[in-house]
């Protein structure tokens, strides 16, 4: 389905932050904004949803943990029993202090990459592929808000430019 | 302006009140004689005093030295009853130790508190942050107590060196002449360097703490930034000073303690401690007063940038704390890990669970982003992170001093209480002396739009 959409431009980020407060409280929905570098706060102001990112990780640090334990476990005191330090009880529980550094190097390690894979694959991003980004200026210098026109394109137009935009252009848009 | 509130004010003066009349209690009932002692450890333990030969041992004890100084005797039975005397000796020092060693822990703790906030304070000033200048009285406010709190802690001290107690084994001259790892450090460990040393460095805190203060009043009735720009400089000195006395002190009053062992990551190890109290207590103070409609430009993100600082210096705290761990217990050097050895088989409980109150807690409590701008979480976990390095103290000083005699009991309760009553009592009173938000910082403006 073809629709068509308004883009605004900004170059603020605080700019930016207040239109959309505005543009939510006209009760216009938001499609998507796209900024050079993250800015704090905008998540919450556009009303997406909390994200679940932050629960990934810590699953995923659990798991590192939990690697680091069997594979310390197998290597150091199973498979082939080594004298930690002069202290040869082949006990993991008791050279646990040994393996501490290993635990925690796995658990970041784990909780970190598996981290950014889980974002690359959520956002459905991948090596080589096509930017979606409507206008190449958002990857430098301005933000660009994009809204849905549903046959209200001059008041949006109007409410936009009162919010700072820069710059409108409207466009089809497939999806 | 902030007036300080009667209920806190009575609250204050009962649990000085309580603390004194707990330590009197605790000096007071401090044995005097071996026979004392030998009495509280049996009454302490299964119930039956050995009675035979007491005083004869006691006779001995008089001349035997204690501690391991091992002494010549002719036959192998004098030798044996001298060892026995020795050790009651030992007891005895023990013993009397604990009300000292009680009041030197809390002492210490509190002045810890005020000194780590004055370090926060300085960093503040001298990365010219912006989200904080809010919180300035309120820092301000809680290093006042530095004056009092470390005036405390230094008269300690020089009753030590006057041999008042035996905190610091290192100054008994009878120690001293059958050590001669001890011997080896006079030059450094001696009572009037001792006392200089304490002298120049709570001097030189105080003195930036002053004329900080100093400064940051004149700059709200300022019509330029020059007493900002004053602060800026005198902050960034100050923590040049700060880093190099703090970690001497820590040497001076804490590791001295345990004269032959030594650990070079020891001030690190400290300041992370009196760091992470400090921006605990920030906390702690700010939520109190906004919760009597104080400070109401401060709002969650002020507090929320805090308990990132109390979650993230807890577990800088635990990195140095397993840092000096792990390399000594794998080296396993004996004269390095008797220090541990002494802690794991005497004190297993308060040396592992402050590692659960400093860092499981904190880590598991303080991790999600959430939680860390719910104040009464923020106040939860600050209380268990305050009460696990009170234990950090305890550990560091009670092995020493007190051996396996430690108990937290009456005498240790009691100080701790008196001393928090003094805290609340000095740092709530300098709160009222000022405007709580300062007027002309040149940040102040970004302070208040803080959003994260």
């Amino acid at each position: 389905m073809a629709s068509k959409v308004i883009h605004a431009f900004y170059d603020d980020d605080d700019v930016l932050m207040h239109a959309v407060k505005k543009v939510k409280a006209a009760k216009h929905h938001i499609e998507e904004v796209y900024c050079p570098f993250p800015v704090h706060g905008l998540d919450k102001a556009m009303g997406l949803a909390p994200t679940r990112l932050a629960i990934t990780s810590f699953m995923y640090g659990c798991l590192g943990l939990t690697v680091a334990i069997v594979m310390m476990n197998y290597i150091m005191i199973s498979d082939w029993p080594q004298d930690i330090g002069g202290k040869p009880s082949f006990s993991y529980i008791e050279n646990m202090p040994a393996f501490v550094p290993i635990m925690f190097e796995l658990t970041v390690f784990f909780a970190a990459h598996l981290m950014v894979i889980t974002f690359y694959l959520r956002s459905r991003l991948w090596p080589f592929k096509e930017a979606e980004n409507p206008d190449v200026r958002t990857t430098d210098d301005h933000f660009l808000m994009e809204i849905e026109i549903h046959d209200n394109e001059e008041e949006l137009k109007q409410l936009l430019l009162e919010t700072g935009a820069v710059e409108l252009s409207v466009s089809e848009k497939n999806s | 302006m902030y007036t300080f509130s009667n209920k806190l004010k009575i609250a204050s003066y009962i649990l000085m009140a309580v603390g004194v009349v707990g330590i009197a209690i605790g000096f007071a009932s401090m044995p005097h004689t071996v026979e004392d002692a030998k009495a509280i450890v049996a009454s302490h333990g299964d119930g039956h005093g050995e009675g035979h030969g007491e005083s004869q041992a006691a006779g001995h004890g008089e001349e035997a030295s204690h501690g391991t100084a091992s002494n010549d005797h002719g036959t192998e039975e004098t030798h044996g009853e001298g060892h026995d005397a020795s050790h009651d000796e030992h007891l005895l020092h023990q013993l009397q130790n604990k009300p000292w060693a009680a009041l030197y822990v809390a002492a210490f703790f509190f002045m810890m508190i005020a000194l780590g906030v004055l370090a926060f304070y300085a960093i503040q000033r001298a990365a010219q942050a912006g989200w904080s200048p809010l919180l300035f009285r309120v820092m301000e406010g809680i290093t006042a107590y530095l004056v009092p709190g470390g005036i405390i802690v230094v008269v300690i001290l020089i009753c030590s060196v006057a041999h008042m107690n035996h905190l610091f084994v290192w100054m008994d001259p009878e120690v001293v002449a059958h050590d001669e790892l001890i011997q080896g450090k006079v030059g450094y460990l001696n009572g009037p360097f001792f006392i200089a040393r304490a002298i120049i460095f709570l001097g030189g805190w105080i003195l930036y703490r002053e004329f900080s203060r100093k400064f940051s009043l004149a700059q709200d009735e300022a019509s330029d930034n020059s007493n900002f720009k004053k602060n800026f400089r005198i902050s960034a000195g100050f923590l040049v000073f700060y880093l190099v006395t703090e970690s001497m002190m820590s040497w001076d009053w804490i590791m001295s303690v345990d004269p032959h062992w030594f650990s070079t990551l020891f001030g690190w190890y400290v300041f992370a401690s009196m760091f992470v109290s400090g921006i605990t207590v920030i906390a702690m103070v700010t939520i109190y007063l906004k919760s009597r409609g104080y400070l109401k430009e401060v709002n969650d993100s002020h507090i929320h940038d805090l308990a990132k600082f109390m979650f993230g210096i807890s577990i800088f705290w635990t990195y140095l704390w397993f840092s000096q761990f792990m390399l000594i217990w794998y080296s396993n050097i004996p004269e390095e890990v008797t220090y541990f050895v002494t802690r794991i088989e005497d004190y297993r409980l308060p040396f592992f669970g402050m590692v659960a109150m400093n860092f499981l807690f904190p880590v598991l409590l303080l991790m999600n982003s959430d939680y860390k701008r719910l104040n009464w979480f923020v106040v939860m976990g600050g209380i268990v992170i305050l009460a696990g390095h009170y234990i950090d103290i305890f550990n560091m000083i009670m092995p020493a001093t007190v051996g396996d005699q430690w108990f937290i009991g009456l005498p240790e309760i009691s100080a701790v209480l008196f001393f928090a009553g003094l805290f609340i009592f000095w740092v709530f009173r300098a709160l009222t002396k000022a405007p709580l938000q300062p007027k002309r910082n040149p940040f102040i403006e970004e302070s208040r739009h803080f959003h994260y």
